[in-house]
């Protein structure tokens, strides 16, 4: 057996059923034993292996299981860059295989060599380089374990020509389920869990904020009966979105720059927040000097490294979310905080009516960026998966979209890839054939990865694709607006017409400029299962509210360009 | 001791013996724009296992974060931070001079019984002289020197032994040990 084929059996062995990839040199031996495999493994075929990193990436977060992605070395291994960085920093578990030049011309520039390591070491949970084919087997199983374990993460394994040629005597597949070097999950010390039951008794105010940790621990319905037994409100990071549904009583919105008012204004009053699985990134807390200062704050986290790092705590606790939230409903006496819960709400219902309602149902006017992502999750009966690109969109989804079930809202958080939209979304279709995968995306990121039509093409993935065409970079343009003297540097889109990209390819289609048309578009769209090309060519210059300018405190909250929100009170 | 935003860390680092480790560990000080002020990589009393040796000055809320973040790659086993009262710890330096101008002066052969110096090497040119010490002792030797004309200089990263009577590592992987037999009971 070569060393491309014991790769091929180890993915196997792990579970694999689908494969992002584009081939190229270095990476040759191992594509054409796929050639071999191609009932035991879909392959797709992208268009650009910057797409391959973040189709596996749709994958890993609608599905849960790793995605896997092989390309070619140099710049097939530079193209994927942008997407292991994202699986990075939104912990998601991704191999990626990358072809490299054989080991005697390493170090020599040959011919599409690039120090792949030393790329990627900064951006991955492990990178390792194979030189060898005997090392394939004990390699592969070690990057699964990495990468789906403990806090998941990207792993690159660069596998030089000679390793995938290199004959072996005999192959024998052995997961992994133990590195010495590394704790995945940690003990849970019950004298912690204690401590946090006896504060979270005596608070007053308390408040859960919540990240992807819960979707990643499976921890959804442990979190939902500890809201429910201490009477707990709760609110979520954009990325921890769907893990909790909208209509859960506790669930009182998403929390940043964006998010809602009530969770946001109500940070600065609780006296205890319980942290879970979130890393207080700077879109979260605005101003960390002005953040949550009269709280007592108790954070779980998988990643040790994440406590402390932002926001001094008052209590760490080192430990799997679903471990921790289990244990804690136990020890907590029920509780009820009806007062204090409907002071989120009353914000909420502010925000309703002076944001939210001119943005989703306005009487007149250019079709509003909401109303596209509230028409969409009406019609799919909120059981669609969304998947965004970045910017306006990507708010307007995360504010709008309704969810009734866990894994069904996927975009790029921490590092805001524009271009991460489409391909996640094929990768997300691919993981979830029977759910509807609506990809909101703007005009500019949309063009970042345009060329995934062609994968959505060849393997006819039913994904809808909704343009919010607003003619602009907008989220760049509401800055410039806002803070930049309306100075409209280099956010202008000249813009192709979408119809007829989407004729090209032979999607169906459909264009609405009218209000009246939006309904039927979107029962057109999602009438079956088909790829869907759908332009909602919008308001020009709208605008995200309400918003926490950059640099402001959680409590600074705009609800237009004018107005700040003042709770009625200052 | 007193501390402030410019104390004098030591990290030590241990870690499993894999290529590219000494990067993994150094983008963590630059990404915060941390300058390593010495560093030293060497073998244990473990077999396999690694120690680096980091010298830094930084507050510590940062040194901790930054050995978390050490910690957190998958290769490093265990990572710690002391301040110099917690450690013991010593740095060599060799310095070169002329041959002649030591030979001519008679207070040369007390300077290095005072401070504890040994010749290495001599010859007609030059000499080298080697001292292990704190930094503060290693330079004093330099600037008492350099009557005589320093011609090289070099000194080492710190090496460092904790007070502590357990060691930590070695616990670790005791424990460690019982996880996997655990693990492979199942
Ligand atoms: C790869 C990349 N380049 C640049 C940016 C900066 N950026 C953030 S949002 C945005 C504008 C997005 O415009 P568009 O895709 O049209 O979406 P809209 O905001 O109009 O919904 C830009 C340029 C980014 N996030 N990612």
């Amino acid at each position: 057996m070569t060393g491309s084929e014991a790769i091929i059996k180890s993915l196997i062995a792990e579970n694999v059923d689908v494969l992002f990839g584009y081939p190229g040199g270095q990476i040759m031996p191992f594509f054409d034993k796929l050639y071999d495999y191609q009932k035991e493994l879909r392959q797709i075929l992208v268009r650009h292996e910057q797409g391959a990193v973040h189709a596996a990436q749709g994958y890993a977060r609608a599905c849960g299981k790793t995605g896997v992605v092989a390309v070619t070395s140099g710049p097939g291994a530079t193209n994927v860059i942008t997407g292991v960085a994202d699986a990075m920093v939104d912990s998601t578990p991704l191999v990626v295989i990358t072809g490299q030049v054989s080991a005697s011309l390493l170090g020599t520039d040959a011919f599409q060599e690039t120090d792949v390591l030393g790329i990627t070491l900064p951006i991955t949970k492990w990178s390792y380089q194979i030189r060898r084919a005997e090392d394939i087997a004990w390699a592969v199983a070690r990057a699964f374990y990495i990468a789906r374990s403990g806090r998941p993460g990207p792993v690159v394994l660069d596998v030089t020509k000679d390793a995938q040629i290199g004959i072996l005597e005999d192959f024998k597949y052995e997961p992994c389920s133990f590195i010495r070097s590394y704790i995945p999950v940690p003990t849970l010390q019950k004298s912690k869990i204690q401590e946090a039951a006896q504060m979270l008794a005596e608070a007053k105010k308390p408040l859960i904020v919540y990240g992807q940790g819960i979707i990643l621990s499976h921890a959804e319905e442990e979190l939902m009966a500890l809201c429910n037994k201490g009477g707990i409100p709760a609110a979520s990071t954009l990325l921890g979105l769907s893990a909790l549904p909208n209509d859960f009583e506790h669930y009182k919105g998403m929390l940043g720059m964006h998010g809602n008012i009530g969770p946001n204004i109500k940070t600065n009053e609780a006296d205890l927040i319980l942290a879970v699985g979130m890393r207080f990134d700077d879109r979260v807390t605005g101003k960390v000097d002005t953040y949550a200062k009269q709280a007592k704050i108790i954070h779980i986290d998988i990643d040790i490294a994440e406590i402390g790092k932002i926001i001094p705590v008052d209590l760490g606790i080192h430990a799997d979310a679903k471990q921790a939230l289990g244990l804690l409903t136990l020890l907590i006496p029920e509780g009820n905080h009806s007062e204090w819960e409907a002071e989120f709400d009353a914000c909420n219902a502010v925000e309703r009516k002076r944001v939210s309602l001119p943005e989703i149902a306005p009487s007149e006017g250019p079709i509003n960026m909401g109303e596209v992502v509230d028409m969409v999750a009406e019609v799919s009966k909120h059981s669609a998966i969304v998947i965004t690109d970045v910017g306006q969109n990507q708010m307007m989804a995360a504010r709008y979209s309704k969810f009734n079930q866990s894994r069904s809202m996927i975009t790029s958080g921490g590092l805001g890839t524009m271009g991460f939209g489409l391909p996640a979304a094929i990768g997300a279709k691919i993981a979830q054939p029977d759910r509807h995968v609506c990809f909101f995306g703007g005009d500019g990121g949309v063009q970042m990865t345009i060329q995934e039509f062609g994968t959505i093409m060849q393997e006819q993935t039913g994904v809808k694709v909704i343009i919010l065409n607003n003619n602009w970079l907008g989220n760049v343009r509401q800055w410039q607006e806002l803070f930049f003297g309306s100075r409209y540097s280099q956010t202008r889109m000249l813009n192709p017409d979408y119809m007829m990209i989407a004729e090209a390819y032979g999607f169906a289609h459909r264009r609405v400029t009218e209000r009246a048309e939006l309904r039927e578009a979107v029962e057109d769209m999602l009438k079956d299962n088909r790829p869907y090309i759908l332009e909602a060519c919008i308001v020009e210059e709208g605008m995200v509210f309400p918003m926490i300018p950059p640099g402001k405190g959680v409590t600074d909250i705009m609800l237009n360009a004018n107005e700040w929100y003042t709770d009625g009170r200052k | 001791m007193e501390e402030n935003n410019n104390t004098l860390f030591t990290v030590t680092v241990y870690s499993e013996n894999q290529v590219g480790l000494l990067n993994q560990i150094s983008i963590i000080f630059t990404r915060r724009n941390l300058n390593i002020w010495s560093l030293t990589v060497s073998s244990t009393v473990l077999e396999g296992v690694h120690k680096f040796t980091i010298a830094c000055r930084t507050s510590r809320r940062q040194i901790e974060a930054v050995v978390k973040q050490i910690e957190k790659r998958i290769d490093v086993i265990k990572a710690f931070y002391y301040t110099d009262d917690e450690i013991i710890y010593q740095e060599v330096a060799l310095y070169k001079v002329p041959t002649d101008k030591i030979l001519d002066d008679n207070d040369f052969e007390s300077l290095l019984h005072r401070s504890n110096a040994q010749i290495l090497e001599i010859n007609r040119t030059f000499a080298v002289i080697q001292k292990t010490g704190h930094c503060d002792e290693t330079k004093q030797l330099y600037e008492e020197l350099s009557k005589y004309g320093v011609l090289q200089f070099v000194r080492s990263g710190r090496v460092a032994i904790t007070r502590s009577t357990v060691e930590q590592v070695s616990r670790f992987l005791e424990a460690q040990e019982e996880r996997r037999e655990e693990i492979e009971r199942k």
